[in-house]
C-alpha cells in the first residue's frame, strides 16, 4: 500500500492508502478529522472546503496521491493557528461567525467559513474589497438558510482581517 | 452574563385553593444528587384557559407513588442538580439546527436563577414510555415543553433553597438566588452545586411550586446566541458520520434506478468484494450495501456493482401522468347558486414533488448482534424508529437502543427513521457494525418527498363583500407513519367536534389550515386519494400542507382585490380576522414601504399566514427584468427572478431567543423562496432526475435578496410560546408568488416557476452514484 505524506494544520501525516481515495476520505475515515463535511462528493455543495497551501479547495475531489509531500492542507481545526491564535482562540472569521450567531445545525459552516477566508484572501490579493457580486458567487450551499447572516458575518470577518 | 436576580417569593401570588394559573405540582426524585421531574402532559395545562391537571389527578395517592417508585418517571423528564454547580437535562426532542437546545437551557436557567452557560442540555435516547411525546415536528416543541421544563426546574430551585435554609440556618423567605449561588442578608452565599447532595432526597416527594411571571423574566425573551455555536465554527460539532463508534466501517447502497424499486439478484459480489477497502458486500430490500474501509471506496464498489433490478412503485409514471390522476381526484366545490349578480374567482394551481433532505445526508450506525442492537442517528421520532427497527431485525423493542445524535438539518426528512432502519438491516445481514450514509443522490432519488399537489380556490364576491371562498387541495399521500398518526388515534375522543371520520391527512390538514380572513363562507378540505398509497416515499416538508395552500390563496386573494378594485394591502386589511393578523400585515406595511414606485418589471407582493399560534406577514420585492431573470453565473447556477429584499413580521407568542425566532424567520424564507422560484423534482418514466444540489434548485446565495431579509417581532399578548420552525414558509413562498405576478402581469399556475424546463443533463441512474472529480487543484481560489 502506497504511502501518502502531507503536511495536515501544520503537521506532517502518513497514511497508508491507495493514490486515488480523495482526500476529503483520508481526512474523515482514516484521519479522523471530521470539521470537513460530506454534502455531495462532487464539487457541488462545497461542505469540504478546506485549503490547500492557503486556497481553498474540495478535498472530495482531489486523489490524495496528487498531494505532494510539501502541500500543506489546513482543515477548519487548524484555521486558527493560520493567524497564529493559541489556545481556545479562533480565527477572526470565526469570531465574526459567532457574533453574528450564524450557525443553524451548524453542518455546513465549516466549509462556509474557509470559503469566505479564501474569498477575502482572494479579493486582497487582488487589491480589492469584498463586493455584493462576489458574495452572491459563493457556491457553499446552506439548508437552513443562513444565508444572509453569512453575508454579514464575511462582511464583519473581512474587516477584522486587516 | 445577565445578572439573575429575584426574591424568591415577589410576585409569586399563592393561589388560594388548589393550585393557580402559574402553580404546579412537580416532583423530587430519590437520588444521591438533586433530581427533579414534572409531568410532560404539563403542556396542556398551559395551553388550556382554565388551569387543570389532568395528568396529576387528585385522587393520585402519594403513598402508592412513593411504593412504586417506577410510575411516576414513566412520563416524566428529569433536571437534575450536580455537585458541581450545572444543571442537566435530556431532552426528549431533537435538535436539527433551530435552536431548541439553546432555547431549552435559557427556560432552564431562567427558572433555576442559573448561568444559561451551566445548564446542560443535551437529547434524550429513545424513551418508549414517553409513547408521543418524543416527536419533534409540526413546530411544537418548545410549546409542548415549555411548562414542564419550568416546573421542574421551580422544583430543583425550591429544594435547593430549602436545603440552603438548614446550612446557613435561617428561613427560605430570607433567601435569594442570584447566578446559582443562595445568598441570605448578612451576605452568608452557599452555591447549588455544594447544596446538591444535601438537597437531594430519599424517598418520591411531591412538591407545589410557582413560575415566574412573565415580567419576571431575565433570560427569556433576552436574544442569545446559541449554545453550540463555538463546536459548530469550529467543526467540534458531532453529526452521526462523525461519531467513532468501533468496528462502524463505513457503508453505503447501490440503489434501484426507478423510485422505490428493489433488487433482484447480484451479479458480481465476488468480484466487488475483492476491491480494494471492501469488507462486505449484501442485499437488502432498498438494494445492495457495501461496507468498506472509506465511504470514497464505498463509492467505487457501488459503481462497479452489477445488479438486477425490479421495478419501483412508480414505473412508467411522469410528473404529467400523476397531475392527470390528481385532477380526476379533486373535489368538487360546493357553492351550489352564485347569486345574479355575484362575481366569481376561480383558480387552479399545480405544486410539483420537492426533495426534503437536508445537507447533511441520512446516515446511521448501526450495531446489531444476536440479542440486542444498539443504533446512532438523527431522529424526530425515536420510539416509532425504535420499534421499527426491533420489527426489522427480529429483536424485542426493549434490546433495541436508539440514541439521539444532532442532526444536519431535517425539514421533514428526519421524521423518519429510514437510514436507521435501513443501517439495522444492513448490519444484521452483514453481521457488523456499520456507518451508513446515503450518497448526494440517493436523497432526491429515493428519500423522502414532498407530495405533488393541485389546489383550486373558488371565491364569490358581491358588491364588494365575500360571500364565500372554497379551497380544494388534492394531494399524493403525505405520509405520517412517524408517529402523528397514530398521536390522532389515540386522541380520537378528544379531538374538537367535526373531525371525526377524518383519516390522518384530513386531520391533520383541518388542524393546521388557519385562514385568517373573513371571507364569508370558508371551507378548505383536503383529499389524498388512496391509489397514491405507497407509491411515493413522501412526508411533509419544513411545514405540511401550508406553503401551497398559502400560495394558492393568497395568489386568489390578489386576484379577488382586483376584481374589488382594491389595493392588495388595503383589500386585506379590509378583511383580517383579528388584530394579531392585522398588526403583522400593518407592520410590514409600513417597515417595508407598501406601494412604493418601482421600475416597470419589478413589483411588491404580500402575503400573510397564521398557523401554530402565531402570525407572520411577509413583503418582498422581486425583479423580474430580463437583464436580472438571465443573469449567468456559469453552469450549474439557475438565476431566474430575483427576490431584492423581503420584511417579515412575525407574532409567534411569547418569545424565548429573539435571535433564535430572527432565525427561523430567515431560513423559513428560504425555503419559500426555493418552493415558488426554482426547487422541484421532475418524475420521468418512474425515475426522479435531479441527483444533487447542482440541479435541486433549492436556494443558493445568487438568488438570496441583496438588500436583505427584516424581520421584526411583534410584542405579543400571549404567555406561551408558538411555533417558530416553519412560521414564515408559507407566507414568503406566498408573497413571492404574488409579486411575480404582479411584476410580469401573468398568474403562474404552476411552482416552481421554473419547472417546465428541465435544465440539466441527468446523473446516470447505472452506476446509481457519480464518481467524485479528480480535478480539485484545478479548481482552488
Amino acid at each position: 500500500m502506497p504511502k501518502q505524506t502531507f503536511i495536515l494544520n501544520g503537521k506532517p501525516v502518513t497514511v497508508d492508502v491507495k493514490d486515488d481515495v480523495r482526500v476529503l476520505w483520508v481526512l474523515r475515515d482514516l484521519l479522523g478529522v471530521t470539521g470537513p463535511k460530506y454534502g455531495c462528493g462532487i464539487n457541488v455543495c462545497k461542505a469540504c472546503t478546506s485549503h490547500i497551501n492557503g486556497k481553498a479547495f474540495n478535498p472530495c475531489s482531489v486523489k490524495v496521491g496528487d498531494l505532494k509531500r510539501t502541500d500543506k492542507v489546513t482543515t477548519i481545526e487548524g484555521l486558527p493557528a493560520t493567524v497564529g491564535a493559541k489556545g481556545d482562540d479562533l480565527h477572526p472569521m470565526q469570531e465574526a461567525w459567532l457574533e453574528l450567531d450564524v450557525a443553524q445545525c451548524g453542518y455546513c459552516q465549516p466549509g462556509q467559513i474557509m470559503a469566505a477566508v479564501a474569498l477575502v484572501k482572494k479579493v486582497r490579493r487582488e487589491g480589492r474589497d469584498i463586493t455584493e457580486a462576489d458574495l452572491d458567487r459563493i457556491r457553499n450551499v446552506c439548508r437552513c438558510g443562513t444565508y444572509v447572516r453569512i453575508r454579514e458575518a464575511i462582511e464583519k470577518g473581512a474587516r477584522a482581517m486587516r | 452574563m445577565t445578572a439573575l436576580e429575584h426574591d424568591p417569593q415577589a410576585n409569586r401570588e399563592v393561589p388560594e385553593a388548589g393550585l393557580g394559573r402559574r402553580g404546579f405540582l412537580g416532583w423530587v426524585m430519590a437520588g444521591t444528587t438533586l433530581v427533579v421531574a414534572a409531568d410532560l402532559g404539563l403542556s396542556r395545562t398551559a395551553a388550556s384557559a382554565i388551569p387543570s391537571l389532568p395528568q396529576v389527578p387528585e385522587v393520585y395517592d402519594l403513598e402508592d407513588l412513593q411504593t412504586d417508585a417506577a410510575l411516576p418517571t414513566a412520563n416524566l423528564i428529569t433536571v437534575t442538580i450536580n455537585t458541581d454547580g450545572t444543571a442537566s437535562f435530556a431532552l426528549p426532542r431533537m435538535e436539527v439546527g433551530q435552536g431548541i437546545v439553546t432555547s431549552t437551557a435559557m427556560i432552564l436557567a431562567e427558572e433555576l436563577d442559573l448561568p444559561v452557560e451551566k445548564v446542560k442540555v443535551t437529547l434524550a435516547p429513545a424513551r418508549p414510555e414517553l409513547l408521543f411525546n418524543q416527536l419533534t415536528g409540526g413546530s411544537n416543541t418548545t410549546f409542548s415543553t415549555y411548562t414542564p421544563i419550568r416546573v421542574a426546574a421551580a422544583v430543583a430551585r425550591r429544594k435547593l433553597l430549602d436545603a440552603a435554609a438548614i446550612q446557613l440556618g435561617t428561613t427560605v423567605d430570607r433567601l435569594t438566588t442570584t447566578g446559582g449561588i443562595v445568598s441570605d442578608a448578612l451576605g452568608n452565599t452557599v452555591a447549588y452545586g455544594d447544596l446538591a447532595t444535601s438537597a437531594a432526597s430519599q424517598v418520591v416527594e411531591a412538591v407545589e411550586v410557582l413560575l415566574k411571571s412573565k415580567a419576571e423574566h431575565q433570560v427569556i425573551g433576552k436574544p442569545r446566541n446559541r449554545t453550540d455555536a463555538r463546536d459548530a465554527v469550529t467543526g467540534r460539532k458531532k453529526f452521526t458520520t462523525d461519531l467513532d463508534v468501533p468496528g462502524a466501517l463505513p457503508t453505503m447502497v447501490c440503489r434501484p434506478p426507478e423510485h422505490q424499486g428493489s433488487p433482484k439478484r447480484i451479479r458480481n459480489k465476488t468480484q466487488v468484494l475483492r476491491l480494494p477497502g471492501v469488507t462486505h458486500v449484501a442485499m437488502v430490500d432498498t438494494g445492495v450495501a457495501v461496507r468498506a474501509k472509506t465511504f470514497g471506496q464505498c463509492i467505487d464498489a457501488v459503481r462497479a456493482l452489477e445488479v438486477d433490478w425490479n421495478r419501483g412503485t412508480v414505473s412508467g409514471e411522469s410528473d404529467q401522468t400523476i397531475l392527470a390522476k390528481l385532477k380526476a381526484q379533486e373535489l368538487p366545490m360546493v357553492v351550489p347558486q352564485v347569486p345574479v349578480l355575484a362575481q366569481q374567482v376561480d383558480t387552479r394551481f399545480e405544486f410539483m414533488f420537492r426533495s426534503s433532505a437536508a445537507l447533511e445526508p441520512y446516515a446511521a450506525i448501526a450495531d446489531v448482534r444476536k440479542d440486542r442492537a444498539e443504533v446512532w442517528a438523527g431522529l424526530k421520532a425515536p420510539i416509532v424508529a425504535q420499534g421499527n427497527i426491533a420489527a426489522a431485525t427480529g429483536l424485542r423493542p426493549d434490546q433495541v437502543k436508539v440514541n439521539v445524535v444532532t442532526g444536519g438539518g431535517s425539514f421533514g426528512h428526519k421524521l423518519f427513521g429510514d437510514h436507521a432502519i435501513e443501517a439495522a438491516k444492513v448490519s444484521k445481514a452483514m453481521g457488523v457494525p456499520v456507518k451508513l450514509m446515503w450518497h448526494r443522490v440517493d436523497e432526491p432519488r429515493q428519500g423522502r418527498l414532498h407530495p405533488m399537489a393541485t389546489s383550486r380556490v373558488r371565491a364569490t364576491m358581491l358588491a364588494g363583500q365575500v360571500l364565500s371562498f372554497e379551497q380544494r387541495h388534492t394531494s399524493v399521500t403525505t405520509d405520517f407513519s412517524h408517529g402523528l398518526g397514530e398521536m390522532i388515534t389515540s386522541l380520537a375522543d378528544e379531538l374538537p367536534t367535526g373531525l371525526g371520520g377524518l383519516g390522518f391527512a384530513e386531520t391533520i390538514f383541518t388542524l393546521t389550515q388557519e385562514l385568517p380572513y373573513n371571507f364569508g363562507v370558508v371551507t378548505q378540505l383536503l383529499n389524498e386519494p388512496l391509489e397514491f398509497e405507497d407509491k411515493f416515499s413522501t412526508g411533509s416538508m419544513r411545514n405540511i400542507y401550508s406553503p401551497d395552500t398559502c400560495v394558492a390563496a393568497e395568489l386568489t386573494i390578489d386576484l379577488m382585490a382586483k376584481k374589488a378594485g382594491k389595493d392588495p394591502m388595503q383589500f386585506r386589511l379590509d378583511h383580517v380576522k383579528n388584530k394579531r393578523v392585522r398588526a403583522v400585515l400593518e407592520k410590514v406595511k409600513k417597515e417595508g414601504s407598501w406601494g412604493r414606485a418601482m421600475p416597470k418589471g419589478m413589483a411588491q407582493g404580500v402575503a400573510l399566514h397564521k398557523e401554530y399560534k402565531g402570525a407572520t406577514a411577509v413583503l418582498v420585492e422581486i425583479d423580474c427584468r430580463p437583464e436580472t431573470v438571465q443573469r449567468d453565473l456559469g453552469k450549474e447556477t439557475y438565476t431566474g427572478p430575483r427576490v431584492t429584499k423581503a420584511v417579515i413580521a412575525v407574532d409567534c407568542g411569547l418569545v424565548i431567543n429573539p435571535r433564535g425566532v430572527e432565525a427561523q424567520m430567515q431560513g423559513g424564507f428560504m425555503d419559500g423562496l426555493a418552493m415558488t422560484l426554482s426547487a422541484s423534482s421532475h418524475l420521468r418514466d418512474g425515475r426522479f432526475l435531479e441527483g444533487s444540489w447542482d440541479n435541486y434548485f433549492y436556494t443558493r446565495q445568487w438568488n438570496v435578496p441583496p438588500e436583505g431579509v427584516e424581520v421584526h417581532i411583534l410584542e405579543s399578548d400571549s404567555d406561551t410560546p408558538g411555533g417558530i420552525g416553519e412560521a414564515s414558509v408559507g407566507s414568503s413562498a406566498a408573497a413571492v408568488a404574488c409579486a411575480y405576478a404582479r411584476a410580469t402581469g401573468t398568474l403562474p399556475t404552476r411552482f416552481p416557476i421554473n419547472h417546465g424546463q428541465v435544465r440539466f443533463k441527468p446523473k446516470s441512474f447505472v452506476p446509481s452514484m457519480p464518481a467524485s472529480p479528480t480535478n480539485g487543484l484545478k479548481k482552488t481560489y
